[in-house]
Formats: structure tokens, C-alpha cells, sequence
């Protein structure tokens, strides 16, 4: 029973999140890269939509840490890990570039499927074996990729 | 129509979404995590992790119905910077536990340092690379 409403919790939240994007201008990579060009005609629109998204994300936050489970299921699934390492910054600075490239992030992009778009398939598919290269690296942390040295 | 309504009301329904995942189902509303456990079948999570990423794939019709148009999409890098982009993102956000939605829209709403860490350095390089790709062009 709860593993159904589960289930359409997660399609509600997945509209309300697809529905959140269109709306805000994020599926438009000419508006994104505009928000990035800092240095050209930036436009700064795009402020609000983090912003937005960050204060209604903390509140739920905020909310959460004073309930002892979420409503249906029996934790709450959070991060654990606090080192900021080399892969984080590594793996950050990769996906800055690829964003600043093409104006796509992994949300914008897999909403975008649906408008069935060439390009947008071309970048979700290579995004996808980009994450299965990942998947094939050796192990931490006897094998960390070259020129990275191991966290201290 | 003021420029900055739809990115404040387009906001404010992604963070509801990120509140809805937590509250409801304990789940963090990362989408590149989300994308990368599909290649994962059979958890307890994969089905409604699944339903999460059709729903965001319905989002662009539903806008189009409600408002009577399709969202703006305007792409300008060729098919082969798009696959190279794609690939950086891909690894990318594995290597660095996440994207703008999972560092930037959950991870900053919990003062994560990892992912206000994470958050500076994508949107330094991101920012330095539409930067040079203006500069080359």
C-alpha cells in the first residue's frame, strides 16, 4: 500500500519538478548560458529560480528534521558524507564545463526528452554512457583516476 | 509579463517538488542520482525513483497544455559539442555526487559544505567556459 503512494509521490514530485523547470526558463539553454555569460549580456533571471527553489526546498528541510520519519517510508535517505575531496571538486568542475558548453544540466535535459529533439537525445544518451564510463572505473581507493591523488 | 515571475514561480515548484520528495518518501531530489540508479533495477527505491523521473519527462507537456505553448528551448551548440557536453556531465556529476538539482536546489537548502562547495565550482567553470566558448566563437 505505502510502496504505491510511494510511487505516486514520486510521479507528483517528478511533475511538480518538470512542471517547475518549463516554467522558470531552465529548459531553454540559450536563457542558461546567458546566465552563465557573467562576463557578456548576462542575464540574471535565473537568480530567482535557484533562489526560489532553495528557500521552499529549506523550508521542507527545516520540516523534516522535526519529524522522525518521512510520511511514507520508514527513513529519511540523506548524504552522509561531510569531506569536501578531490573527486567532488574534480567531478564539479567537469560538469561546469559540460553545462557551460551546451546549457543543459541533468534535470533540464531528461524533462526535455519529451519535446523529442534530436540534440536533446544526443546529450541525454551521451550523459548517459558519461555515467557508465564512471561505473567502470576501478574501485576506491586503490584505483583513483590519473592525476587525481587519493584523499588525505 | 515581468522578467523574473516565471523563474521565481518556476523556483518555487521545483522546491516544493525537492520538499514533497523528502517529506513524503525520505528521498533527496537529485536528478543526476536518480538517472544513474535506473541502471541499478530491483532496489526497493528503483520503481518510485522511476515514477520521479516520468513525471519530470511530463513536465514540459503538462506546462504546454496549461499554458498553450511548448517552453522555450533554444539550442545552439552542434550535435558534436552536445555529445561532448553530455559526457562531462555524465561522468561529471557521478564523480562529484551530484548536479544542480541535488547540490544546488537540496544541497545548499541543507548547508551542505559539500555541496556549497560542489555548487561554487560548477557555476565558476561553467561561467569560465561560456566565457572562452564567446571568446574563441
Amino acid at each position: 500500500m505505502s510502496a504505491a503512494l510511494r510511487i505516486l509521490a514520486a510521479l507528483a514530485a517528478g511533475l511538480t519538478f518538470g512542471l517547475g523547470l518549463a516554467l522558470s526558463g531552465m529548459l531553454d539553454p540559450a536563457r542558461v548560458r546567458g546566465f552563465l555569460d557573467v562576463a557578456g549580456a548576462w542575464d540574471p533571471s535565473l537568480v530567482f529560480v535557484l533562489g526560489g527553489a532553495v528557500t521552499v526546498s529549506g523550508l521542507g528541510y527545516l520540516l523534516s528534521r522535526r519529524l522522525p520519519a518521512p510520511v511514507l517510508d520508514a527513513r529519511f535517505d540523506l548524504p552522509t558524507r561531510h569531506r569536501i575531496d578531490a573527486p567532488l571538486i574534480l567531478g564539479a568542475a567537469l560538469f561546469g564545463i559540460g553545462w557551460g558548453l551546451s546549457g543543459f544540466c541533468p534535470g533540464p535535459a531528461v524533462a526535455a526528452l519529451s519535446t523529442g529533439a534530436v540534440p536533446v537525445l544526443v546529450f541525454v544518451v551521451a550523459m548517459l554512457i558519461g555515467m557508465a564510463l564512471h561505473g567502470l572505473r576501478p574501485a576506491a581507493p586503490t584505483g583513483h583516476p590519473r592525476g587525481v591523488s587519493p584523499p588525505a | 509579463m515581468s522578467t523574473f515571475l516565471p523563474p521565481l514561480a518556476g523556483g518555487l515548484l521545483i522546491g516544493l517538488s525537492a520538499a514533497m520528495l523528502l517529506l513524503l518518501n525520505g528521498r533527496i531530489a537529485g536528478i543526476s542520482g536518480l538517472v544513474a540508479g535506473l541502471g541499478r533495477p530491483g532496489g526497493a527505491r528503483w520503481l518510485a525513483d522511476a515514477a520521479f523521473l516520468l513525471g519530470l519527462i511530463l513536465g514540459p507537456p503538462a506546462f504546454a497544455l496549461l499554458a498553450g505553448h511548448w517552453p522555450a528551448m533554444r539550442i545552439a551548440a552542434g550535435l558534436p559539442v552536445l555529445a561532448l557536453a553530455g559526457l562531462l556531465v555524465g561522468f561529471g556529476t557521478r564523480l562529484g555526487s551530484g548536479c544542480t538539482s541535488g547540490h544546488g536546489v537540496c544541497g545548499l537548502a541543507r548547508l551542505s559544505p559539500r555541496s556549497i562547495a560542489a555548487v561554487l565550482v560548477f557555476l565558476a567553470t561553467g561561467m569560465l567556459t561560456v566565457a572562452a566558448v564567446r571568446v574563441l566563437a
